[in-house]
């Protein structure tokens, strides 16, 4: 039986969301000892592979998944993360599972002690068991030496290094006496490069005992240290699956990135390197899960940049700090003239607009009328549409109303009236009135992050229409940042990808798949092209 | 027509239909057991615009996102100390009364700033905040009753330092003042004119400001305080003013409550008085983050109205019936505040 020399086999694996097709016609097979890589862009069905293979609730909860999982040859329906333990599955995940005030032993046999009778516990029955501390430490240090961990089994997990933090949730999962598959979920995503290092290493000494491993990761570098069997998957589908040996970094970038949409909107003229608008410098952003690290990035006049890069890597981080809205440092100079920074009152009198990629948690008050929503930035910047008596001021309806109506016709929201409110619209027009909050400062560079997320198909192509026709008629200056690099493909003059806090590389549209996608995964730029 | 309901039911919420519900039922029982019903409307009116500023009181500490003013007695406390103040200098009458108000209000701008500041440093927790510090604020205010350096005999103890738990303004031609003001009868029903117009004119003077440059940042304050801050607004800021306005709100509307009873109520009196206050704004159709001028007319109307009303319908049923109107207060009072709550979880999408 050919079967039973995989440990782990996924066959034909698909889920679907409310409708929504995210996971589809999986196959995947693991060998004992082998390192199974998986790779994709954000969103590309990783995570929820994982999550069927781990029986996580959200899966069960919203209708199950199709499919087969097979264990040894045999099906196993695993409908809890226990089960999935249970059967053998281990998992090391992205955010630690650990309880800072145990300590390493503890946080290793959590809810697996070893118990060890006294006397209370022969004369009460055994829930009066006490702790085996001297045998657990012993399981421990057994565990940790496996991983070449020169640490402390005692010593409280609080205040570890993060490298020592996911080592102990290794050791904790290589304990598991029936540990036959072990799924590393981004394991190096907060790792520094040496603890990396030390990480993969320890994979390697892992599946060295007949574990099989399941690497979930986009840096390309590790997968080709590592794996032994790659497998691609971009849009909830499987692209490829490739023994090491017959791929090479290059491939898997095409792969990963692909061809998904067509351009929408060709702009005619190309752009002639021309007057800087923004210059920024050194910029370092300390927004949580996106920092920023001395990125350095020059601004056309009348252009729209791009800002690609994967979740996580700082591309949000640079429009947010440009706004002053997450501590800044470095220095960015708009016209030639410095801009003051962590002050969005400031970077507005300077003529720079906003739009939010929260757009429900930064973009908008949803519960007020659309018109308050489109004029209160310039009531509050720019002292425009109210009346002032004396030292008292008053909001001028009829100017609100007026100018409400001609950008809900100028940019086509659909709503019921101006005094509708904004919690009410759909996601796309809800865009459209950030977007006509953001025109009502009359801004000479429009920062616009994730422009389309959670809007549907259609409304995505009108969002990205409507800011090439602004960017055509008006000269203004846009930049974009968008997870989803055929929507930047399609709109932008030049694309800055960010990867690990700083522009890795500066595209053109046309350049190859290839190029886009080595630059994501962290390699350097060659030189030229 | 079905459509309209059913959105009318979704955004009104099955508690104030009960309670408006209540309080039809309550006024037809009134009039079926010919209780005197020019006379209820006449207590009617005199309870709801002797009450509104008080509820008032609760709107801006809402709109800037503090949340409903639990601790509006300090608001309370403040109106009175100003209240005191003016008995000691023997004013009489409208000059008693509108000083009262200005000696209150640098006691209210303080407090209120501090009380801002503190509200800012527990964000979060605001509701749960106010309360404490509300009920704090009343006993410790107790001390202050007890020491206080005032020797008008109308309002000390007889014997020792300290004013006394209640103190009458009658001799002060300042009892039922505004009631009286320019008030009229028709059909049995007595007008009070003067009160009424007063707190319409405090609804007009928080509507202009809240319409006011100051006022809109503050809605957006409170809408949402994540796209305050990117709007160039200091939400802390907006707070503190909402704080302050609504402590200021608290001052004036015990003076008006005070001047209508007839009495200063120290001590205790101050307790329980922003629960009611806070219970009528949210029956009025406001929720713990959205209130508006409406709300507060409507819900005062409403609450008042029924206090009002039930305690004659169930006298006449029985003689032990009588706390039946204390206890209905109760159970509406913390029940809408309790459904506002839940509201505030369920509410997020």
């Amino acid at each position: 039986m050919p079967e039973q020399q995989y440990l782990l086999q996924m066959q034909d694996v698909g889920k679907s969301y409310y409708g929504t097709v995210v996971l589809q016609d999986i196959q995947l097979a693991l060998k004992p000892g082998e390192i199974h890589a998986v790779v994709g862009e954000n969103g590309a069905g990783k995570s929820t592979l994982m999550n069927i293979l781990f029986g996580m609730p959200v899966i069960h909860a919203t209708g199950g998944y199709l499919g087969k999982v097979l264990i040894e040859g045999n099906q196993v329906d695993i409908t809890s993360p226990q089960q999935a333990m249970e059967a053998g599955i281990g998992m090391v995940h992205q955010e630690f599972m650990l309880l800072p005030n145990y300590s390493i032993t503890e946080n290793i046999k959590l809810n697996r002690e070893i118990l060890k009778d006294n006397l209370f516990s022969r004369i009460f029955g055994p829930k009066m068991k006490s702790l085996d501390f001297k045998t657990m430490n012993k399981d421990a240090r057994k565990a940790l030496d496996t991983l070449d961990m020169d640490i402390e089994e005692y010593v409280k997990v609080a205040g570890l290094p993060v490298g020592h933090m996911q080592f102990t949730e290794i050791a904790r999962e290589i304990d598991k006496a029936n540990l036959k598959v072990m799924v590393f979920d981004e394991p190096t995503a907060v790792l520094a490069e040496s603890e990396a290092s030390n990480l993969l290493r320890a994979m390697q000494k892992i599946a060295g005992q007949g574990i099989a491993i399941l690497f979930i990761t986009h840096r390309l570098d590790e997968v080709m240290e590592v794996a032994d069997t790659i497998t691609v998957l971009r849009d909830g589908r499987l692209v490829a699956t490739k023994p090491k040996k017959e791929t090479n970094i290059v491939e898997m970038a095409e792969l990963m990135v692909g061809r998904k949409i067509e351009t929408i909107t060709r702009r005619k003229d190309q752009l002639k390197e021309g007057q800087v608008v923004a210059a920024i410098k050194n910029l370092t952003v300390r927004m949580p899960g996106e920092y920023v690290k001395t990125l350095d990035l020059e601004v056309f006049k009348g252009e729209i940049l791009g800002i690609g890069g994967l979740a996580g890597q700082g591309k949000i981080g640079v429009a947010n700090g440009i706004m002053g809205l997450y501590p800044t440092k470095g220095s960015v100079e708009i016209n030639g003239k410095p801009l003051q920074l962590n002050n969005p009152r400031e970077s507005m009198k300077r003529k720079i607009a906003f739009l939010s990629e929260d757009r429900r948690g930064v973009g908008l008050l949803l519960d007020s009328s659309i018109e308050l929503n489109i004029v209160v930035t310039a009531i509050e910047n720019q002292n425009r549409f109210i009346r002032r008596l004396g030292p008292f001021t008053q909001i001028d309806n009829s100017a609100i109303r007026e100018h409400a109506l001609k950008m809900i016709k100028e940019l086509d929201i659909r709503c019921t009236g101006p005094n509708q409110l904004v919690r009410r619209l759909s996601g796309g027009n809800q865009q459209k009135v950030c977007i006509a909050r953001a025109l009502t400062l009359n801004p000479e560079i429009l920062l616009v992050s994730e422009p389309t997320r959670g809007i549907d198909v259609g409304a995505k192509r009108l969002v990205l229409e409507t800011l090439v026709k602004l960017n055509e008629e008006t000269g203004i200056t846009i930049i974009m940042t968008s997870s989803e690099l055929a929507e930047l493909r399609s709109v932008c003059d030049r694309i800055a990808i960010v990867t690990d806090g700083t522009v890795a590389g500066i595209l053109k549209p046309d350049d190859s798949d290839a190029d886009y996608g080595l630059m994501m995964a962290g390699q350097k730029r060659r030189k030229g092209a | 027509m079905l459509e309209l309901l059913k959105r009318f039911y979704a955004s009104f919420g099955l508690p104030r239909l009960i309670i408006l519900g209540f309080f039809i039922i309550l006024n037809i029982m009134a009039i079926v057991l010919e209780v005197n019903f020019p006379e209820l409307v006449s207590a009617s009116m005199v309870r709801i615009a002797m009450n509104g500023v008080l509820v008032l009181a609760i709107l801006p500490s809402i709109a800037c996102g503090t949340g409903p003013n639990f601790g509006v007695s300090l608001g309370i406390l403040c109106g009175l100390v100003g209240g005191l103040i003016a008995m000691e200098l023997r004013l009489d009458g409208y000059t008693n009364f509108f000083m009262a108000i200005v000696f209150s209000m640098p006691f209210a701008v303080a407090v209120g700033l501090g009380y801002g500041w503190l509200m800012n440093k527990v964000k979060g927790s605001e509701m749960m905040f106010a309360l404490f510090i509300g009920w704090s604020a009343v006993s410790l205010m107790k001390i202050f009753w007890l020491v206080a350096p005032f020797d008008n005999p109308e309002m000390a103890w007889p014997i020792g330092s300290g004013v006394r738990v209640t103190i009458s303004l009658v001799n002060r031609e300042l009892a039922q003042l505004l009631n009286q003001t320019w008030s009229f009868s028709v059909a049995g029903i007595t007008f009070p004119t003067g009160l009424i117009l007063f707190f319409l004119f405090c609804c007009f003077l928080v509507w202009l400001f809240m319409r006011s440059k100051t006022g809109i940042a503050m809605l957006a304050a409170g809408d949402n305080p994540r796209f305050a801050e990117a709007a160039g607004i200091n939400v802390d800021r907006q707070r503190i003013y909402g704080t302050i306005i609504s402590t200021m709100l608290g001052a004036v509307g015990i003076l008006v409550y005070a001047q209508s009873f007839g009495f200063f109520q120290l001590y205790e009196g101050p307790h329980f008085m922003p629960m009611i206050a806070v219970a009528a704004i949210l029956i009025g159709g406001a929720s713990i983050k959205k209130a508006s001028i409406a709300n507060v007319i409507i819900g005062v109307i409403l609450f008042q109205g029924i206090l009002v009303v039930a305690m004659p319908v169930f006298n006449i049923f029985t003689q032990d019936m009588a706390s039946m109107a204390e206890i209905s207060r109760v159970i509406i009072q913390n029940g809408i505040i309790l459904y506002a709550l839940t509201q505030v979880v369920s509410g997020r999408d």
